[in-house]
């Protein structure tokens, strides 16, 4: 299944926050939005996530998600969204027994998806007792668990420190790696960007259009962070989001 | 001022007497039908309050308009209405935990973490399992710290009912002390009172303790 936006705008009240993007998300690729604060970034997600309709243009799905998809568009937060008052496992089952999955089968994915983020020791772990990256590993785990057509990944390693963000990162490519999946995935982070996108696309300051597509061929699991090429694409997307964010800067003191 | 030891004694002959257990058992009765329907008509409104816009544009006016009228102020209205059996006094009861219980279940749904809510939604979670198992769980630590407040002016509320027109209860035995000026007997009922107030607070914490084990 593909997303698929055409002609997208949107304004909240007087303020146009997005102005006519069109954008495909090819199916088994990560697609990285990046762009300066207030830019729309998070509000796109939501238009492909379907929680919110833009003022113009369309938002559609080209062919079927996969039959044994449980929630075809899945959204992994910045601030991992876990109940802390259930386990590790109980996180990812409530979502399964609401889904009908039968216990189990849910037992089952919950093994499966715990193994690929190595949590598998962590099953009875209630939230509070895991680290920042560990729940965001479990809400990786949870959103793997209802085999989504499409992950729409708002900023998830932003509330990381930089030591963890890497290894999530490897994390990311490794669980790529082995079974690709289709992902949109926000960030302001440009490292993270041109280490996980295929595709990674630069909006411009609000209202929020499509500034340039940048595309990657190096697979992502030979990507590393001294390729002088990754290191070139850094600069360039740099390069255009630094004048941007400048003035996305000064406008919101002048607000 | 009686002695502590005379108001003990007088305590220990209304246990051996049995006269305890005939007052406590029906204001133990009364207290637990009239707070348990409050609590949940009261739980059940702060939760549709703290969810629903709609629900608290009509109804917070309404619940601050009827939180500060003393409620033993309607027991003649209850009588009237429910005669002058248990049913007023379920009614008086119920009447006063379900203020109380609206106020603090509002503010711990208000509380609920939204991203919680939004996640629950995001992946497609019926309303019932959002409301179930997302929004009361998280609610859950205000909704308890409100029933301390609650059950407290439960036993209040107890006992003015119990003085009009009941022939057996805490409140009524205190009432007939007080009349005869028997201040040993009268400081007995107070007593009795007390303890039920650190009993059901006690419980509650023991109901904390089991429920909200996820917090520390
Ligand atoms: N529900 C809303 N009502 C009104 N304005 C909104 C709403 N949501 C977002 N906005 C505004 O729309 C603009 C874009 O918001 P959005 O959250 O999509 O930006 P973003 O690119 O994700 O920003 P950030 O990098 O800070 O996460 C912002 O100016 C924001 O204030
Ligand atoms: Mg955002």
């Amino acid at each position: 299944m593909e997303l698929r936006l055409e002609g997208v705008s949107h304004r909240y009240g007087d303020v146009e926050v997005i102005r006519n993007i069109d954008l495909s998300i090819p199916k088994g690729r990560i697609v990285c939005i990046v762009g300066p604060s207030g830019c729309g970034k998070s509000t796109l997600l939501r238009f492909l996530g379907g929680l919110e309709r833009p003022t113009s243009g369309s938002v559609s799905q080209v062919g079927e998600p996969p039959s044994d998809s449980i929630n075809p568009l899945t959204y992994v937060f910045q601030d991992f969204a876990l109940l802390p008052w259930r386990t590790v496992e109980g996180n990812i089952s409530l979502i399964l027994s609401d889904h009908g999955v039968p216990k189990k089968e849910a037992e089952d994915i919950i093994t499966d998806v715990l193994a690929r983020t190595k949590l598998s020791d962590f099953r009875k772990a209630l939230p509070k007792q895991l680290s920042g990256g560990m729940k965001q590993r479990v809400a990786i785990a949870r959103a793997l668990a209802v085999n989504p057509a499409v992950l729409l990944m708002d900023e998830p390693l932003s509330a990381l420190d930089s030591q963890t963000r890497e290894l999530l990162m490897d994390d990311l490519v490794d669980l790529w790696t082995r079974a690709p999946f289709t992902a949109v995935y926000v960030t302001h982070n440009l490292a993270e960007a041109v280490r996980l996108g295929h595709q990674i696309v630069v909006l411009s300051r609000r209202p929020g259009a499509i500034n340039e597509i940048v595309e990657i061929d190096t697979p992502l699991a030979e990507r590393s962070s001294a390729d002088p090429d990754l290191e070139r694409t850094q600069q360039h997307l740099w390069a255009l989001m630094r004048a941007e964010a400048e003035a996305a800067d000064m406008e919101l003191i002048d607000d | 001022m009686p002695r502590p030891s005379d108001v003990f004694l007088t305590l220990w002959d209304l246990a051996v007497s049995g006269a305890l257990w005939t007052n406590l058992a029906p204001s133990l009765m009364r207290l637990l039908v009239g707070s348990t329907i409050g609590a949940t008509v009261g739980i059940a409104v702060g939760v549709m309050i703290g969810l629903f816009s709609f629900a608290r544009a009509g109804l917070v006016p309404l619940v601050a308009a009827i939180f500060p009228i003393p409620k033993i102020a309607l027991l003649p209205l209850f009588v009237i209405w429910f005669g002058i059996d248990e049913a007023s006094k379920y009614a008086l009861i119920a009447f006063g935990t379900f203020t109380p219980t609206v106020v603090s279940t509002y503010g711990a749904v208000d509380n609920v973490d939204r991203s919680l809510i939004r996640m629950g939604q995001s992946f497609g979670l019926r309303w019932s399992t959002v409301v179930f198992r997302i929004v009361l769980p998280g609610a859950m630590p205000g909704i308890l710290s409100g029933l301390r407040v609650s059950l407290a002016i439960a036993i209040i509320l107890l006992v003015a009912a119990e003085m009009l027109g009941a022939e057996y209860g805490i409140g009524a035995y205190i009432l007939q002390a007080g009349s005869l000026y028997d201040l040993e007997r009268l400081f007995a009922g107070v007593t009795i009172l007390s303890m039920l107030g650190v009993l059901l607070s006690t419980a509650v914490g023991a109901v904390e303790k089991h429920v909200l084990g996820w917090r520390t």
